[in-house]
């Protein structure tokens, strides 16, 4: 493993709570906790990263759609069905009990993740994009009157894109776009000029998924917030790269994925403020999220109840506490630093290629490189690679209007987490000059 | 490069990606459409001029990949001065070709160009950027 723990697991949950208050306390308390970060060590705790693809080591680099499990979490989820399977919020038996007081367990172990301090505000859903949308359907019955506007950028993901279209559509709300410069970075003058006391919401990604541009979200929250106006953050991209202060942020609403944080698929986290949360109606209604039921009326459960309707995903719930414990397990700055070193020599030997060009180049970037060469199609890229074992996303990312803005219909995309290593630089590199050399 | 690989890029393919014919909007068509692939965010259009029943034109433009366009170049080829009737023939045979659960023998001879799009079988995940101009020229005539 690649970390050392000394003291016992719940100490370390505690000291876990906040990357301020762990980095304080690592200087006091250095005797007792030593957490270390090795890539090398890492990848052992991955088993999928040790296989082969068509006859070449896998070279997984498309971390922006979907991140590796490790053993832990894979271990969790088998565990919950061979020893602990069971509805929860039901049964009065042992078993019930254990699921039901697991999945509340992971509710709590989410908040301290993001560092907010009521896990009634955490709301499990299916991912990302359905957090959204139960966001934008409590915009829809509660918020939004024709004239209002809603404001999103132009990088965004289509899931952050297409159920405000649809809020926009049903309620004479207009969907407002904030424009990108050449490079990918959000323009900060256009946001100041867009933003008005018109604007009932500012949806926003942290991280662009197509081009790794990291947006200046807390810039963002505080300027919407001076117009008393809420702000939603996309933190899908964001979450597998650093440890994010939710409550320091300041945002209304926070939301992201399972499986990007190395957890199961079909989880997703949707993080709002009580009051928001409160004011919005059920989003999906039946069993499991009602007080009481009869046929002259239901009343609902208050948060987060009301918001999980029907039996929940609890293997990807169990999956996901695994994942956030095991990232606490790691030091993520220390992570965070060896994914920027992989993305700054994987750039300086990307470009160094004839006729190979980088869409989004701003200055502070996550460990994304959206690229094209000459003319051959991203599709074209995507099979060679494969072929020598590496693994990129070819296509529009879900963002064709960005890429549209670029004026390209698809990138190859390589995305980097911090499992990998210089050597999958290197395979990258080598395939694509192979690609390269074939195409002449 | 290993030999399924070649298979998908064999010269035919690389020729016609490299030098489509038939390529660019056509005068005076009579028949158009436009096809997607959601996957990739190809685009294909295809432009038909029909006489009495025969196609005596036929182009297209593409923003798209290499196998997608030396399918629409090769399905050019085959279709300009083709009846109808010779077109749909051509369609199901490159259908079967393509997406018959048990491969077809190929027979050079008489399938021409198209036997070198039978390579894409191997590639699962590429198999709709060859057939989506010929669903295209499909939907142009419907």
């Amino acid at each position: 493993m690649c970390y050392v723990i000394v003291g016992s697991n719940s100490t370390l949950k505690y000291l876990a709570n906040s990357i301020e208050i762990l980095s304080q306390l690592r200087n006091l308390v250095s005797v007792t906790i030593a957490q270390t970060f090795n890539y090398t060590d890492v990848r052992a705790d991955f088993p999928i990263l040790a296989s082969q693809v068509r006859g070449k080591p896998l070279t997984y680099l498309d971390n922006a759609a979907t991140s590796q499990k490790p053993q832990v979490v894979i271990d969790a989820i088998e565990r919950y069905y061979s020893a602990e399977n069971s509805n929860i919020h039901r049964g009065v038996h042992y078993l019930s009990e254990k699921a039901t007081d697991a999945y509340e367990t992971a509710r709590t172990k989410v908040a301290k993740f993001i560092s907010v301090e009521d896990p009634d505000e955490i709301i499990f859903t299916r991912g990302t994009t359905e957090s959204i949308n139960l966001i934008a359907h409590g915009f829809i019955e509660t918020q939004l009157k024709a004239g209002d506007e809603i404001l999103i950028s132009h990088m965004e993901h289509h899931a952050n894109i297409v159920p405000w279209q649809i809020a926009a559509q049903k309620t004479g709300a207009v969907l407002k776009v904030v424009p990108v410069d050449d490079r990918g970075v959000l323009e900060m003058s256009a946001f100041d000029q867009m933003l008005s006391k018109r604007t009932k919401l500012v949806a926003i990604t942290h991280i662009s998924n197509a081009l790794g541009t990291i947006n200046p979200v807390k810039e963002l929250v505080d300027k919407a917030h001076a117009l008393d106006v809420p702000v939603l953050i996309d933190a899908a991209q964001a979450t597998p790269h650093m440890s994010i202060d939710v409550a320091a942020l300041g945002c209304d609403f926070f939301v992201f994925s399972g499986h990007k944080i190395f957890g199961p698929t079909g989880i997703g986290i949707l993080w709002g403020k009580r009051e928001w949360l409160e004011r919005f109606p059920p989003y999906q209604s039946g069993g499991d999220m009602i007080e009481k039921v009869d046929f002259e009326g239901t009343t609902y459960k208050g948060i987060p109840g009301k918001f999980e309707a029907g039996t929940p995903h609890i293997e990807g719930v169990i999956g996901l506490a695994a994942a956030i414990d095991y990232l606490q397990g790691i030091d993520r700055p220390a992570a965070l630093e060896h994914e920027t070193a992989l993305l700054n020599v994987a750039t300086e030997k990307l470009s160094a290629i004839d006729g190979l060009r980088i869409i989004g180049t701003s200055p502070e970037k996550a460990s994304v490189i959206s690229f094209l060469i000459n003319d051959i199609h991203p599709h074209d890229i995507g099979t060679f690679l494969d072929a020598d074992g590496v693994a990129i996303r070819a296509g529009h990312h879900c963002a064709q209007p960005l890429l549209k803005r670029f004026g390209v219909s698809a990138t190859a995309r390589a995305s980097f987490a911090f499992y990998n290593n210089f050597e999958d630089v290197d395979r990258l590199v080598s395939a694509v000059l192979k690609m390269q050399k074939f195409f002449g | 490069m290993n030999d399924e690989l070649h298979d998908l890029y064999q010269d035919i393919i690389l020729e016609h990606n490299k030098r489509p014919r038939h390529y660019g909007v056509l005068a005076n068509f009579t028949h158009t459409a436009e096809g997607y692939n959601p996957l990739c965010g190809d685009k294909i259009t295809v432009y038909l001029k029909l006489d009495s029943g025969v196609i005596s034109a036929i182009q297209f433009e593409a923003a798209c990949c290499a196998i997608c366009k030396a399918s629409a170049s090769i399905m050019c080829d085959l279709l300009m001065g083709q009846t109808l009737d010779n077109g749909t023939a051509v369609y199901s045979r490159v259908n079967e070709l393509l997406t018959a659960e048990q491969a077809p023998p190929v027979d050079l001879a008489e399938d021409g160009e198209i036997a070198a799009l039978s390579g894409v079988r191997k590639f699962p995940a590429r198999i709709k950027c060859a057939t989506l101009p010929w669903h295209t020229y499909r939907s142009a005539l419907s």
